[in-house]
This record gives structure tokens, sequence and C-alpha cells, in this order.
């Protein structure tokens, strides 16, 4: 190929480029117009930077109970702190800004597991024909029907409950949806006439996999995992509440968990369950507002109908 | 739909159901390290006594063996005794289903109804103020974990407000009978009820809205409007039965989901079904009331996929002639 476009014309790698590089010139414009989108973009770089420089923003120390002996419990904003403290005389504030760094790694990390797993088995699922495809989709079908909670728990009762084991938990129940998006996705990629060029021309299928079908397929892989991920830190939070969570480390849901167990509700310590919460709301809300405004810059069937 | 269909569908489901059962056994037993021991810790046993009740138990034998014997016991309904208060865990499960059933079906009822009516708004008048106001309230609600909504609410009506009672299913201190029990009961279903159906109608209302702005650009019903059929009519009779059919599988999709929040949401108000018995069996723990649970949880959400596929078939022609 290189051989033949020696001379003045550019090499194929120089065009593929500077092709790739105005694709996402025009996705970043399209996506920028869309006004949710950049709302929910906006409201995750500031919670990201949140979680980043906790160790500026809050006190470490501050959540062992045994360092916070001289602080009064069950504080209210206006009596101490930007948000009060708890019932062992913890303040709030601190606790909300490490638990982002936890809500958000569980979330992150676990979609990462989860979108391995669902490229790699959709993609294999939708590339082979015959019994490959067939037990891959069967195993799939599996998992997509055994509800994911009572499994969660299940998993995290057995591996014991630390921040590790709950990303894993999350990470290995969250992947069927995914694997089965692919693998349609997959399914119309394959019969392109390009492939069939490629496949014509020797190609082997490592070759067709990685260089055409999976570069096809990386779009609708970028947007399920940012609608992966808010569904994944809601489940850390679940998980968090049902007492499987990380006992060492606070993360929003544990926080709910403690505010709850501990009678918040009843003295109406609203400084206390109503902060996590609305954590939880604002980096749900953001991540599903960016993964639609994704979704709708990268999938060409919604950019019709849009249009 | 062809009977051929309908066969595969239930053999499917049958292969899934046998995957569960396995996954279930092996699962556990993965898991428990020594539960004698964990069921009589700081009790003096004689080997000969530990003997027997790991015997009671099925815990003898090689893992086959086990699984034979919890295979046979399955199929007499025997699904172990609970640790935590020796009795069956089958009669623990059956005590706590009718609470969930009710809690969970009646719920389900109003966040498809509600849902669906909120989508077909929206989708109709898209882009007006009224479609912006009900997808924003739909997409927060979407965002809120349940159990965090239950508290909010809790906060709210019973404890600011004490309209509604706290938690549980009756009053402990009233011994009515007939209607003054059922009504009681009524009460305090009603705030777990909400819960769940708001926690859940987001999701019908989004998934209705888009499937009925994609059916409003089919042919057909440019068609029906061509013709000069009034709005309303074209709506009811042509866009939303087509549209109403994604939000059927999601139905049977949700059930497990809908379980599941049932869980955290039951143990916020001391609701006695399974979901409140998940909780006290983690807390515990107490692993044949969970490996029981989780069987009857797969099963029933197999169950309801199976359900779903039926129908699904049923109403879409398309699948039914082929």
């Amino acid at each position: 190929m290189t051989a033949l476009a020696e001379g003045q014309t550019p090499s194929a790698r120089r065009i593929a480029w500077s092709r790739r590089r105005r694709a996402f010139a025009r996705a970043w414009r399209d996506y920028c117009s869309s006004g949710p989108g950049l709302i929910g973009l906006v409201v995750l770089v500031v919670i990201v930077l949140v979680a980043l420089a906790a160790p500026l923003i809050a006190n470490h120390d501050n959540l062992d109970p045994s360092k916070t002996l001289t602080t009064p419990l069950w504080a209210s904003p206006s009596q101490h702190g930007p948000l009060g403290t708890d019932n062992l005389g913890r303040p709030i504030w601190d606790q909300l800004v490490y638990g982002s760094r936890i809500s958000l790694l569980v979330g992150l990390a676990a979609t990462i597991i989860a979108m391995v797993i669902g490229s790699v088995v959709g993609v294999a699922a939708g590339f082979y024909e015959g019994w490959p495809s067939s037990v891959l989709m069967r195993v799939t079908e599996w998992f997509l029907v055994i509800p994911f909670l009572p499994l969660a728990i299940v998993l995290a009762a057995v591996l014991g409950p630390n921040v590790r084991n709950v990303i894993i938990v999350i990470g290995v129940t969250s992947w069927p949806g995914t694997a089965r998006l692919i693998r349609a996705q997959v399914l119309t990629v394959k019969e392109r006439l390009y492939v069939e060029r490629s496949r014509a021309l020797g190609a082997g299928s490592a070759h067709l996999m990685l260089r055409h079908i999976v570069p096809n397929v990386s779009p609708l892989i970028l947007a399920n995992t940012t609608l992966t991920v808010p569904i994944a830190i809601l489940s850390e939070t679940t998980l968090s509440f049902l007492g499987l969570g990380d006992p060492l480390r606070p993360s929003w849901g544990r926080m709910l968990d403690e505010a709850f167990s501990n009678g918040a509700i009843g003295k109406n310590a609203w400084w206390y369950y109503l902060p996590p919460g609305i954590g939880i709301v604002l980096v749900v809300l953001a991540f599903t507002l960016v993964g639609h405004a994704l979704e709708e810059v990268l999938d060409p069937r919604l950019r019709e109908r849009r249009s | 739909m062809s009977p051929r269909f309908v066969t595969g569908k239930v053999f499917g489901s049958l292969g899934t159901l046998a995957f569960v059962i396995v996954f279930n056994f092996f699962l556990f037993r993965v898991v428990e390290g020594n539960p004698v021991a964990t069921l009589f810790r700081g009790r003096n046993l004689t080997d000969a006594q530990r003997l027997a009740l790991r015997h009671q138990f099925g815990l003898d034998g090689s893992k086959l063996d086990q699984f034979w014997h919890y295979l046979v016991q399955l199929g007499h309904l025997n699904l172990g005794r609970s640790y935590e208060t020796n009795a069956t865990v089958f009669s623990e499960i059956a005590a706590a289903a009718w609470p969930t059933i009710a809690l969970v079906g009646i719920s389900t009822l109003l966040s498809t109804v509600i849902g669906v009516a909120m989508g077909i708004v929206a989708a109709w008048r898209r882009g007006s103020i009224r479609d912006h106001t009900l997808t924003s309230f739909t997409m927060t609600t979407y965002a809120m974990p349940d159990f965090w909504l239950g508290m909010l609410l809790l906060i709210v009506f019973a404890v600011l407000l004490g309209w509604l009672p706290i938690g549980g299913i009756s009053d402990p201190t009233s011994n009515a009978t007939g209607p003054a029990k059922l009504a009681d009961e009524t009460k305090h279903l009603i705030l777990p009820c909400l819960t769940l159906a708001v926690a859940y109608l987001g999701e019908y209302a989004i998934v209705m809205r888009s499937s009925l702005l994609d059916t409003m650009r089919e042919d057909y019903l440019v068609l029906a409007r061509a013709k000069g059929l009034r709005d309303a009519l074209v709506r009811r009779r042509h866009a939303v039965p087509n549209a109403l059919l994604p939000v059927v599988t999601l139905i049977a999709i949700n059930f497990g989901f809908v379980l599941s929040g049932a869980i955290a949401v039951e143990s916020i108000y001391s609701w006695p079904g399974l979901g409140h018995a998940t909780y006290a069996a983690i807390r515990a723990p107490d692993l044949p009331m969970l490996q029981g649970l989780f069987l009857v949880f797969s099963a029933s959400v197999i169950f309801f996929n199976l359900l779903a596929d039926l129908a699904y078939a049923y109403l879409d022609p398309r699948v039914r002639t082929s």
C-alpha cells in the first residue's frame, strides 16, 4: 500500500489520521450542541475534581472517630463546620468528600471489568458462527436472567466486604447487557462490503476483528460505558447500604447506611442523610446525560432520528 | 404462535433454571467453611454430635453426593433449615412471600400505569414545557437510590407530618380483625409501595416516550393522520398499542430489579417480606436462608421472562406469524 502512495500523495496512515481528527472534531461539535450533555459534563468534571482534590479540601483524620473526640455529636451545620457532624462527632463534609472517591472508583473500575467481559463476549459471539456463538449467547442469557442484586449479595457475602471485592462483584454481574448490544452491532458490521473485501484479500480472523470490527463498535462501547457507570455507582450504594461495602472506607452508600442505622431519621439530622443522597443523584444524572448525548452523537441511527 | 416456538421458549427457561440450581449449589458450597461450627459457636460438641449434625445438614460425603442429596431434597421442596430460627427455609419463605407479592404487585401496577401515561404525554407533545418537566422528573427519580427515596418519604410523611406509620405491616398494639385489620395493613403498605412505584416509573416513562417517538415516524401513522382521523384516535388506536411492546418486555426484565429494590426498601420500612428476610439473612449471616431466597428470586425472574417472551410473541404480529 505505502509503495503505491509514494510521491506527493500522503501515506495511508496520514489520511487515516486526518480523517479521524476530522471525525473527532465533528463529534465534539455535535456534542457541544447538546445542552443536557454539556451540563452533565460540567457536573462530572466538578465531582471528579472534588474527588481528586480530597486531601486539599478535607481532612482524612476526621474520618477516624478516635480523633474527633473534641467535636460535638450530632452538630447541625450552624454549630459545626460546613455540614455538621454525625453520631460520633465526625464532620459530614470530610466523609462526603472522601466518599466521592470510593463511589467514583467503584463505579469506574467495575464498569471497566464489565465492558471488557461484555465486549470480548459480544465481539466473539457476533463474529464466530455455529456452536461457539450459541454457547456464549446462552451463558449471556443465563447471567441476564439471574437477578442482579441477589447474585451480587451472595457473591459479596462469599468474598468478604472490601472495595476490591465490591468492584469485582459489580463488574462480573453487569456485563450481559453490553455483550448483547455489541453482538447485535457486530452482526451488522461484519456483513458490510469492506469486511467482505478484506476477507477476500486473505485477511485472517484476528485482522478482521481488530482492524474492522472493533473500531466500528468502539463508539458504541464508549456510549455504553458512560451509561453503565451510573448503574454501577447505584449498585455500590445499595450493596453498601445493605452492609456489604468496605467497613473501613466511607462511601456515599455507607454514609446512608450509618445515617439510617444510627437514627438520623428520628433525630431529623438532615445534614447527615441529604448530602450523600444528593451526591449520588448528581453523579448518576451527570453520567446518564453524558451517556445519552454521546449515544446521539455516535450512534448513526439516533443521529438520523434527531435531524 | 406455533407450538414449536412455545416449547422452545419453555425448554430454554428450564435450561436456565437448571443452570441456576447448579450455580446456587456450588456457589454456597464454595462459600461455606464449616456451617456446623458457625451454628454452634461457643458450645462444646462431641465428635459424634458434630458428625450427626453434619449428616443432618447434608454436609457429609463428597461434593457429588452432596449435590445429589441437594437435588433430592429440592425435589421434595426441602430447602434446609435456617441457621438463625431453625425453622425450615421453605416455611420462612412461604410466610414472607405474601407481603412481598402484595408490595411488588401493586407498586409494579402503579409504576407501569403512571410511567406509561407520563411517557405518552411527553412524547405526544415532544419539546413542550410539559415534556421537559416530565422528562426532568423521570430522569431524577431514575437517578435516586430507591432506599434513599424511601428514607425521604419516611421522613416527610411519617416523621414530620405523622400521617402514616413508620414501618411494619400492622399496628402491634391493635388486635383488630376483618376490614379494620385490612385498613391498618393498607395504611402500612402506602409508603413502601409509593417508594417502589416512584423509583421505577421513571424507566417506564423514558422507554415509553422513546418507543412512541419511534412509532410516530412510521408510515401507517402518517397515513392515519393523512386520512383525517382525530389526533386522540390516532394516538389511542394506532400509536400507543404498538409503542407498548417494548414496555411489556421491560416489565418482565425489571421484575428482577424490583425484587432487588424491595430488599432495600422493605428493610427501611421493616416490611416483613422476602426483601427484609434477605436483609436479615445477610446480617446474620444465614446461608441456607440466603440460598433459598436466591433460588426463589431467580426462579421467579426466569418465569416472568418466559411470560414476557410469550406475551410479546402473542402481541407482536411480526413474531406471531413467523
